[in-house]
């Protein structure tokens, strides 16, 4: 415990610059991801013929290992291989090709008749989707998005292999200096990253879903 | 008016769920749409709101043809109701109700405070309004189900077993509240059931339909229970269509008997000095009847004191003086005494009458009718 403290704060400058940009890192791509996968997952759900091909590539984005995407992303994007942005790039990635199919599950866990009642009342197809289908997708989106977020903090952590500095930076220190403190501190501090998103999205899942823990009185 | 114009609906499977339905529903009135299960009610009534195109034919709203009407602008203006209300779960009741004026255009505030007014018409308290559809039973539901199809005012209301999904005491109140406001408002509705009996409760005219959508009959109930037009329809109306017409025909005036009456709380020896064949009717303080008390049983013992509702028997019906010969025999039938027991339209009890007094009356009826059948039937072979 003693030691950990020692460590702690003998490397504070550097640990709370890479908590800032670990933090960055498992906030960003999981936002993005969810940004570009509400139009697809869309795309998915409302033709049929796009959403095999959808959901076979997206498997096949999740199954490449992060180590690959890391080096590789930057030959693709152009950009240098130490450059944060290829983390993020890639990170955004894979929490979009969880999503996606998230979203499109979601859209279509909307029961039949309610949005024919929509229809019916005189919804557009457009208010249709904004104010019936979306909102009532918000408890499958949202519980895919946890999932999402705590993967993708914990992939933040591979992501020092390829230079960018941030938390995973204490287990490489760790492994070369033969030290537990800075592993088992850097374990401490992404669990507790994963968690406090963790409960973040929960929290915001259900401010927007009052009406889900409605129950009959 | 709704106007199905040689309306047929086919699918690509062969199925035709309507054949060539003409019918002018009524501006104003209740058309009911009945039929076995698959007949085409469901589906008819779709393609009056363009929710279902028809293969071939046209609907027309008040003469103008659905089909040169954008579909979302058509549907704002026709009130929609569904079987197990189709509320939206992830709104309140107040903000289901306004979904409508909203899409209308009208301000939040404006559809909110007549989503409050609409709750009060179709008797929700205002306590519900902030709450959710699992929140609340399934007649609530429904009664939230109608106040959103009502809320823009629609002139036309398409309803499609709205009442189907409720136990039958809280159907049989849905339905009472619903021809109250239909009197009230006036609506052009057509309502469909597979219910013969809602149907004929409902409706001011009742279009039977048979499996592969044709129509068999068109007419209103008391036709249609008098002169069915074939044996289908003979069929589905059912066997004792005779009694149910009785629905239809209004007492006229009844031979009132007068009859000896004592007040809840009034001393048994009263009751027992003045019982008529053993019963005697009690009524409250408003004259308002109460039950009928066997007063002729009594010891003396018994008789010192007072009469209380545990005495009460409460089996018989009540009819009212300006009612239908259905209930005016049905409180003869019903009533222990077998004095049927007729009040005013405000309650107070009005005088009695017996079993072979209404009978007497149907028979005249059923003589004029029969009359008026073969001058009709002559009439039609000259
Ligand atoms: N999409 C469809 N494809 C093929 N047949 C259909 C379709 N929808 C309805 N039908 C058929 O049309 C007929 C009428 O259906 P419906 O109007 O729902 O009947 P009802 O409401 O009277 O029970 C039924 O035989 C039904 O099976
Ligand atoms: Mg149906």
């Amino acid at each position: 415990m003693n030691e950990l403290w020692t460590y702690l704060e003998a490397n504070w400058t550097q640990i709370r610059g890479w908590t800032l940009t670990t933090l960055w890192l498992a906030a960003v791509p999981v936002m993005a991801g969810l940004v570009l996968a509400l139009p697809c997952g869309w795309l998915a759900h409302r033709y049929r013929w796009a959403h095999g091909p959808f959901v076979s590539a997206m498997s096949i984005v999740y199954t490449v290992p992060s180590l690959v995407m890391f080096l590789v992303l930057p030959e693709l994007l152009g950009t240098k291989i130490l450059d944060p942005v290829n983390v993020v790039a890639a990170l955004t990635l894979y929490t979009f090709a969880l999503l996606v199919r998230t979203v499109a599950d979601g859209l279509a866990s909307v029961p039949a008749h309610t949005l024919a009642t929509a229809a019916a009342m005189g919804h557009t197809a457009r208010q249709q989707l904004l104010s019936v289908q979306l909102p009532l997708a918000v408890p499958v989106i949202g519980a895919g998005v946890r999932v999402a977020a705590v993967s993708n903090a914990s992939l933040v952590s591979v992501a020092s292999v390829v230079g960018t500095s941030q938390l995973g930076q204490l287990f490489i220190a760790g492994n070369n200096v033969g030290s537990l403190a800075p592993i088992i501190l850097g374990l401490v501090f992404f669990v507790t990253i994963a968690l406090a998103f963790d409960l973040i999205i929960v929290i915001i899942t259900r401010l927007l879903t009052p009406w889900h823990k409605a129950v009959a009185s | 008016m709704i106007r199905f114009d040689s309306v047929t609906k086919g699918y690509p499977d062969g199925t035709l769920a309507v054949d060539n339905l003409s019918l002018d529903a009524p501006s104003g009135q209740i058309s009911v749409l009945v039929g076995p299960s698959g007949c085409g009610k469901t589906t008819s009534l779709r393609m009056v709101n363009r929710m279902i195109e028809p293969t071939s034919g046209r609907v027309l709203l008040d003469g103008r043809d659905t089909a040169s009407i954008e579909p979302a602008e058509l549907r704002r203006g026709i009130g929609y109701v569904i079987q197990q209300a189709g509320l939206f779960p992830h709104k309140t009741v107040l903000d289901n109700i306004a979904t409508v004026p909203l899409l209308l255009g009208r301000s939040k505030r404006e559809a909110r405070n007549r989503a409050a007014e609409l709750l009060e018409l179709v008797g929700l308290p205002q306590t519900l309004a902030g709450r959710y559809p699992v929140q609340l039973s399934g007649g609530q539901q429904q009664r939230v189900g109608v106040a959103r199809a009502l809320a823009a005012d629609p002139p036309v209301m398409l309803m499609d077993e709205p009442f189907s999904a409720v136990d039958p005491v809280v159907r049989e109140q849905l339905q009472n509240e619903f021809l109250r406001i239909q009197a009230e408002l006036s609506k052009t509705i057509i309502f469909v059931t597979h219910d013969i009996d809602e149907a004929i409760k409902l409706g001011d005219k009742i279009a039977v339909m048979r499996v592969g959508g044709t129509l068999a009959q068109f007419s209103p109930p008391a036709e249609l229970l008098s002169r069915p037009r074939d044996e289908f329809v003979a069929g589905f109306v059912g066997r004792d269509r005779g009694y149910r017409a009785l629905s239809f025909a209004s007492t006229g005036p009844l031979p009132l008997a007068e009859e000896p009456t004592v007040r809840l709380g009034d001393p048994l020896s009263a009751a027992r000095e003045r019982e008529k064949d053993g019963w005697i009717l009690v009524v409250g303080q408003d004259d308002a009847p109460l039950g009928w008390l066997a007063a002729g049983g009594l010891t003396d013992e018994q008789a010192k004191g007072s009469a209380g509702t545990d005495l009460l028997n409460l089996g018989g019906t009540l009819a009212t003086k300006a009612g239908t010969l259905r209930e005016a025999l049905d409180a003869a039938l019903s009533s222990p005494s077998g004095r049927g027991v007729i009040v005013h339209e405000d309650g107070r009890f009005a005088g009695t009458v017996t079993a072979s007094q209404v009978l007497a009356r149907i028979e005249t009826r059923a003589t004029r009718l029969r009359e008026g059948a073969i001058r009709s039937a002559t009439g039609v072979c000259s």
